[in-house]
């Protein structure tokens, strides 16, 4: 007999990863499994953590000076918490995209090949053909493909988060994470942006975790929702479930209160 | 400013009157007891070591202030930095003293007289590089996180950041930093003076002997009279145009930045 119930596969596990700056917790064991083709999204207020626990899953928070984490993540076979795994690699396999976007001053083309060359793809005209492959994907190419030698710094701020998607993108990563990556935007290339999450999602079948505090977003794009929460003043998953348990009939009722608009 | 900028040009107008600003460059040679007034042999000095020294101090600075920024240790930044401030404080007759001590005997070994252009170059590299490390320092401090974070975010190698990213947005402070040092190079008297050899000539090999602007003034100003006193002061003039220029030069590279 077949099992109807298809075993969600899930691409990335945390175990009871905490993160404290000096003194400070910021998040405590957390414990949750990435669903795989799926978007995840964490909500929560601000200050419960949601964007630092994003960065210790591309190892950024090595980065961050005075940033300890424990824990475990497994991605794969790779054992992400290793210190000695090439840390290049990994965030290669796992893209990130931050709340503001931040192309690199130079041209709309050389963000794109830049990256490109620095991972070892050294044919000019497999880089070119990428970039049009991913300018596609976001839907940049018809507004820029006059100017790519253009300044990516002179684009909207729409666009530039639509660049920096499409560098990400250009490495083919298997997991983006997503900072916020909308609430700097304004609120019509925010609509933009989001279709293009959504899109990337069912077109691409790319993982995606993405932080957000606006819950009318994660509602409409999420297939997961996991709620941080601050406890005392050090940030706790709350629940993590399916989105339309998450939002319609929440086991938790603090999830309750917060999707329903009464906290949070 | 305007004051000395009025003195020095009242005092360098007789012989510009009397000889003409041609002479300077056409004379026969530098003999001011012979009405002879030919500054090239210095301008060449002064060129030469200022600009094998900017040469040779650019480089070293940014590595030196990369070092600091990227690569460094938080603790040893501080104490790197500390000393860099500290070099830029030593006076210059300390400089020139051990210049004489330690590197002109060196240079002599490789090719007598020693006291030569090289020495000049080498002593004022030293001198400059805290001036370019230091403001190179803070320019690559002011490189925008986001930028830093998203290249590592994308798995780029330091070396390419670096390289694409961090000293093309530096670009402006660090032309800014290259202007300080060629004036501080084209200002410097006493050390140069101590190491250079003196003679004016213009230099056929870096081991030959040079007089610069500076220590041409600094030398003969104790007796020279007349024309002759009047024409240090044109070289004095001459160093203070090229120092203005270059003020100017630095404001608008800032300008432009904003």
């Amino acid at each position: 007999m077949i099992n109807e119930m298809t075993e969600i596969q899930s691409l990335m596990q945390i175990q009871q990863l905490s993160l404290r700056y000096q003194q400070k917790l910021a998040f405590q064991d957390i414990t949750l499994s990435i669903p795989q083709n799926s978007i995840t999204a964490i909500v929560g207020p601000s200050g419960c953590g949601k964007s630092s626990f994003l960065t210790c899953l591309n190892r950024l928070s090595d980065l961050i000076p005075g940033c300890t984490v424990s824990g475990h993540i497994q991605l794969g076979t790779l054992n992400i918490r290793n210190p000695k795994i090439n840390t290049t690699a990994l965030r290669r396999r796992i893209g990130m995209i931050f709340q503001k976007p931040n192309p690199f001053p130079m041209s709309i083309e050389k963000n794109i090949t830049f990256p490109l060359k620095e991972h070892g793809i050294k044919n000019a005209q497999e880089r070119d053909r990428i970039v049009e492959q991913v300018l596609q994907d976001v839907g940049l190419w018809s507004e820029v493909k006059d100017r790519l030698q253009a300044n990516a710094l002179n684009l909207s701020g729409g666009q530039k988060q639509r660049l920096c998607i499409a560098r990400t993108l250009a490495l083919q990563p298997e997991i983006l994470l997503m900072d916020e990556p909308c609430s700097a935007l304004d609120p019509i290339a925010s609509g933009i942006v989001e279709d293009l999450i959504i899109s990337l999602r069912q077109k691409y079948n790319y993982t995606i975790i993405i932080v957000t505090h606006n819950l009318a977003q994660a509602k409409r794009i999420a297939d997961y929702a996991a709620l941080f929460w601050v406890d005392g003043s050090c940030g706790r998953l709350i629940e993590f479930a399916p989105a339309e348990q998450f939002f319609n009939a929440p086991n938790h009722e603090l999830t309750q209160a917060y999707v329903n608009g009464i906290k949070g | 400013m305007v004051l000395i900028l009025g003195f020095l040009l009242r005092e360098a107008l007789p012989i510009l009157q009397s000889v003409g600003i041609k002479a300077f460059l056409t004379d026969k040679t530098w003999s001011p007891s012979q009405q002879s007034y030919n500054l090239v042999p210095m301008i060449w000095g002064t060129l030469f070591t200022a600009t094998g020294a900017v040469l040779l101090a650019t480089p070293l600075g940014i590595i030196s202030a990369l070092f600091c920024q990227y690569y460094a240790p938080k603790a040893i930044a501080s104490g790197y930095r500390r000393l860099i401030e500290l070099l830029a404080g030593i006076p210059s007759v300390v400089y020139g003293f051990w210049g004489l001590v330690v590197l002109v005997p060196l240079i002599n070994q490789l090719h007598p007289p020693g006291t030569s252009l090289l020495a000049g170059i080498l002593i004022l590299t030293l001198m400059i590089l805290p001036t370019i490390a230091l403001v190179a320092d803070a320019t690559f401090a002011e490189v925008p996180q986001a930028y830093l974070l998203g290249a590592a975010a994308m798995g780029l190698s330091s070396w390419g950041t670096i390289w694409q990213i961090i000293l093309p947005a530096s670009k402006s402070g660090l032309f800014t930093g290259m202007i300080l040092e060629i004036g501080r190079a084209i200002g410097e008297t006493m050390a140069v003076l101590m190491v250079c050899g003196n003679v004016v000539q213009t230099p056929d090999s870096i081991f030959a002997p040079v007089r610069t602007l500076t220590a041409n003034i600094a030398l003969e100003m104790a007796y020279a009279l007349d024309n002759h006193r009047s024409a240090l002061f044109v070289s004095g003039l001459l160093l203070l145009s090229v120092i203005i220029l270059l003020a100017i030069a630095a404001e608008l590279v800032k300008w432009d930045r904003v």
